[in-house]
């Protein structure tokens, strides 16, 4: 008794102890974090800083502070242009291509590793195709290049199926661009997407594939009734997230793959931003597109947060 | 039992025995799909410059030759730009893991007074950013980071998916751990280097992979930052050259196909392959053996994100 009074009066004062003394008692922790902390700051939130230049007729050489202030003009501007609306249908058509193709073709894929009974071919299906995962943007476009051009092996297979008679200038037409990009995506990102759907699958219950073949589930039904509702919350969790990143439709895919010709398809917001930012140096245009892009991610990410929080999931931030 | 149920049962076991049977010829086609972009590649890579140009190769090379493996191999700038590659990714690395560990284990700690000030504000830079100009003013205007070394290191030295990954781990360990440490004495950082940290090696593992998969794969800062200085250029920049020579010739049917039958040997085309083989096997050769470790990683971290 008298040792926990003791305890008891010793811990008081640390209860009591104020929130910079608490703080210098945990200098150590400090000294690990704040480093990493502080460079955040200055390498992902100072830049915000530049977003006044959306407003300005920014010249490098004369600063935030020396350039002249133009308003929304570089908005009016943008929303002028017909290439940067088509910007923006592309980014949205892309993501939302890459979004649909990705998660059913995940989701397959997963199911179809989870019905894998021999372990040594399981691993050896998800080692291949983790494996484009791993490959650069530049080398992923080059195959493609040598795949869809005119001569390549995909026209070769439509051909000598006799599906088509001329060669299809995959790489050449507009019109099959977001599908390519799709295709492309789904090749590289497809084993990768498994993982987290392969891992809410093995923390399924396997009494409940037992209780569902006793009740005389086939193996579809016990996909569909056991498999698939394990993954649910999973899948909502990833959709959310990816709500809010729908603004992201990537960006090499579309500068590497893109040439003149499918330039009215091809084009995302960022690689319209690369264009007038860097090469044509019209800093004030560049700025306002990827602002306009940021603040309706950040729209998209606080949407995305309210619905988590109604169907009562995790919250993302 | 009737006979209508009977049937049905029979069909059932039918059809979970064919199942099985589809299920591994659909995967095995799938695993086709997946490999033979490369082994394409890898095709071409070992085939004549200018007999590549007339396409039509599929799993082997049509007329073999090591023609463009010879060039490349006989081009200093190509060990140079292996050279930069190569420590960037290891030099990028190294500070990855010595400051996102020890970031990670501090905000793993619950009675840090700053863990959720800092979360927070971390966490939202994998949803907002500045944007690509900011970014590029900061770098090449504020810090004068062009044609110079560092700028494939100062901006990458964090991810908060990586911190992610390796709290939610840290975080997976019994608290017990440090606790002991703590009142055998030892301060934070001896917690973590001692205690901690080797028990990390999994998810450092991972995050290891990550990190330098990304930046030895990266061509974007060589062209924003240092597309004048050659002594800069890295694999994937030559790559990213090569591939916009390629372009118009696969855009076009066979233009050129005559004019240079008479006079090289070697082809963008071909040269192109060669390089990617090259750049590739180290990928290749690391990657199988961290697989058990990355799949747990990518786990842990994706969902909690």
């Amino acid at each position: 008794m008298t040792s926990t009074a003791g305890t008891r009066k010793e811990l008081k004062p640390i209860r009591k102890k104020g929130f910079f003394a608490t703080l210098g008692g945990q200098w150590q922790l400090m000294l690990m974090s704040v480093p990493m902390f502080l460079y955040v700051l200055f390498f992902n939130y100072y830049p915000m800083y530049f977003w006044v230049t959306a407003f300005q007729d920014y010249k490098p050489k004369l600063g935030v502070a020396g350039s002249k202030w133009v308003g929304l003009k570089n908005f009016e501007w943008l929303f002028g242009r017909a290439d940067f609306i088509n910007s923006i249908r592309n980014t949205l058509a892309m993501s939302v291509i890459n979004l649909v193709f990705g998660t059913v073709s995940a989701v397959l894929l997963a199911v179809l590793l989870n019905e894998v009974r021999q372990r040594a071919f399981k691993r050896t299906v998800q080692t291949v195709t983790y494996l484009p995962h791993f490959l650069s943007m530049v080398i992923v476009v080059g195959m493609a290049q040598n795949l869809f051009s005119s001569n390549g092996s995909i026209n070769d297979l439509l051909m000598g199926l006799g599906l088509v008679k001329e060669p299809l200038f995959f790489l050449g037409e507009g019109k099959y661009f977001w599908w390519l990009v799709g295709v492309i995506n789904v090749w590289k990102e497809v084993g990768w997407g498994t993982i987290i759907y392969i891992s809410a699958m093995t923390s399924i219950d396997p009494c409940l594939y037992e209780a569902a073949a006793i009740d005389g589930a086939g193996r579809f039904q016990r996909i569909l009734h056991v498999t698939l509702p394990g993954i649910k919350s999973t899948f909502v969790i990833l959709l959310i997230m990816n709500i809010g990143h729908l603004m992201e439709a990537g960006f090499e895919i579309q500068y590497l793959l893109g040439n003149a010709q499918v330039l009215d398809w091809s084009q995302t917001i960022d690689v319209f931003v690369l264009k007038y930012g860097v090469s044509k140096q019209q800093y004030g245009v560049a700025t306002a597109a990827g602002m306009f892009k940021s603040i309706v991610a950040i729209l998209l990410l606080l949407t995305a947060n309210f619905v988590a929080k109604r169907l009562d999931e995790d919250t993302l931030i | 039992m009737t006979t209508a149920a009977i049937n049905k049962n029979k069909n059932r076991i039918k059809r979970d025995r064919v199942f099985p049977i589809v299920n591994t010829i659909i995967l095995c086609l799938l695993m086709f799909l997946t490999l033979y972009p490369v082994i394409n590649t890898v095709a071409y890579s070992f085939n004549d410059g200018t007999d590549a140009l007339r396409g039509g190769i599929g799993l082997w090379p049509r007329i073999f030759s090591t023609k463009s493996y010879e060039s490349i191999l006989s081009d200093t700038a190509v060990y140079q730009a292996a050279f930069i590659s190569a420590a960037k990714t290891i030099v990028t690395t190294v500070l990855n893991l010595f400051w996102t560990g020890m970031l990670a284990y501090a905000l793993s700690r619950k009675e840090y007074v700053l863990r959720k000030v800092i979360t927070t504000v971390l966490v939202l830079t994998m949803y907002v950013n500045a944007g690509m100009i900011p970014n590029y003013l900061l770098i090449s205007k504020t810090l004068g980071l062009r044609n110079t070394f560092f700028v494939y290191i100062i901006p990458t030295m964090f991810s908060c998916f990586n911190m992610i990954v390796i709290r939610t781990y840290i975080a997976g360990l019994p608290d017990a751990l440090v606790e002991s440490a703590k009142i055998d004495g030892a301060g934070d950082l001896r917690a973590y280097w001692q205690i901690i940290f080797p028990l990390c090696t999994p998810v450092l593992a991972t995050v290891a992979l990550f990190v330098a998969v990304g930046a030895w794969n990266s061509w974007f800062d060589t062209y924003l930052y240092c597309g004048s200085e050659k002594d800069l250029y890295t694999l994937q920049y030559i790559l990213k050259m090569k591939l916009a020579t390629t372009q118009n010739s696969a855009n076009a049917a066979q233009t050129s196909v005559d004019a240079l039958k008479t006079t090289t040997l070697t082809t963008p085309v071909t040269i192109r392959c060669a390089i990617t083989v090259i750049s590739t096997v180290p990928i290749l050769i690391v990657y199988p053996f961290l697989q058990k470790y990355f799949v747990t990683g990518m786990a842990l971290g994706a969902v909690k994100g």
